[in-house]
């Protein structure tokens, strides 16, 4: 069972890793990705940096890989996540399932989004041109959760 | 033991992290001592409510126990994906 995950600074090639994942899959019908983008809403984010909590992130992203396997029937998963800083309309995330049938991998794929969401230690901020913000966690995020439980 | 501090907490209280020598049995006695550091300390845990703790990179409680531990991060809730 492939199951990855990548914390980087560096951009990634979203079409080489898609097309990677899905070719190391064998006897999967169905592969789902989903892709995270920095967003400009109102075109004056300059920019968004990215912390996180080296070690911890890993281990946490890796536990919510696992309890997305244990709990869908899943040929492989991928999460991949930067930090740093980042421009508008640059990637920040990925993540990739696979499976048999596609319930089981849009639903894991749904399960790896909310909880890393909330559970991984990154956290964002918005640099506009003489300001910067830390970004509020949504309420909506942590509801999310309460679906999966 | 090790403290850390991410995002809006590390910009508060004006570092990264430090090492402290304590006997606080929880997380929260813990706090409790931080306070006392200074200024920039009492305003960075003045709202509990808003903080997450990890202890040896595992998300807990304000009631943890500490025996033992060698790692504690306090930070805001997470803002991935």
């Amino acid at each position: 069972m492939l199951r990855k995950v990548r914390v980087q600074e560096a951009p990634f090639d979203f079409g080489a890793e898609a097309q990677g994942f899905a070719d190391a899959q064998r006897g999967m019908g169905a592969v789902v990705t989903f892709t995270g983008i920095v967003r400009d809403l109102d075109g004056t984010l300059a920019r968004m940096v990215i912390e996180h909590y080296p070690g911890m992130t890993e281990k946490a992203l890796s536990k919510i890989a696992e309890d997305a396997h244990a709990r869908w029937s899943l040929g492989g998963s991928l999460i991949i996540h930067r930090h740093g800083a980042l421009g508008p309309d640059e990637m920040i995330m990925m993540v990739a399932t696979a499976s048999k049938h596609r319930k089981d991998a849009f639903e894991a794929a749904m399960f790896l989004m909310d909880y890393l969401k909330s559970r991984a230690p990154f956290w964002k901020k918005e640099e506009t041109g003489g300001a910067a913000e830390w970004v509020a966690p949504r309420g909506a995020d942590e509801d999310a959760l309460k679906d999966w439980e | 033991m090790n403290i850390m501090y991410f995002a809006w907490v590390r910009e508060r209280i004006g570092a990264p992290s430090e090492e402290v020598v304590t006997g606080a049995a929880t997380v929260a006695d813990l706090v409790a001592e931080l306070r006392g550091r200074g200024p920039r300390h009492a305003a960075a845990f003045a709202d509990l409510s808003a903080l997450r703790v990890a202890v040896d990179q595992e998300l807990t409680d304000f009631d943890a126990p500490l025996k033992g531990v060698r790692e504690v991060a306090f930070f805001p809730p997470m803002t991935g994906g």
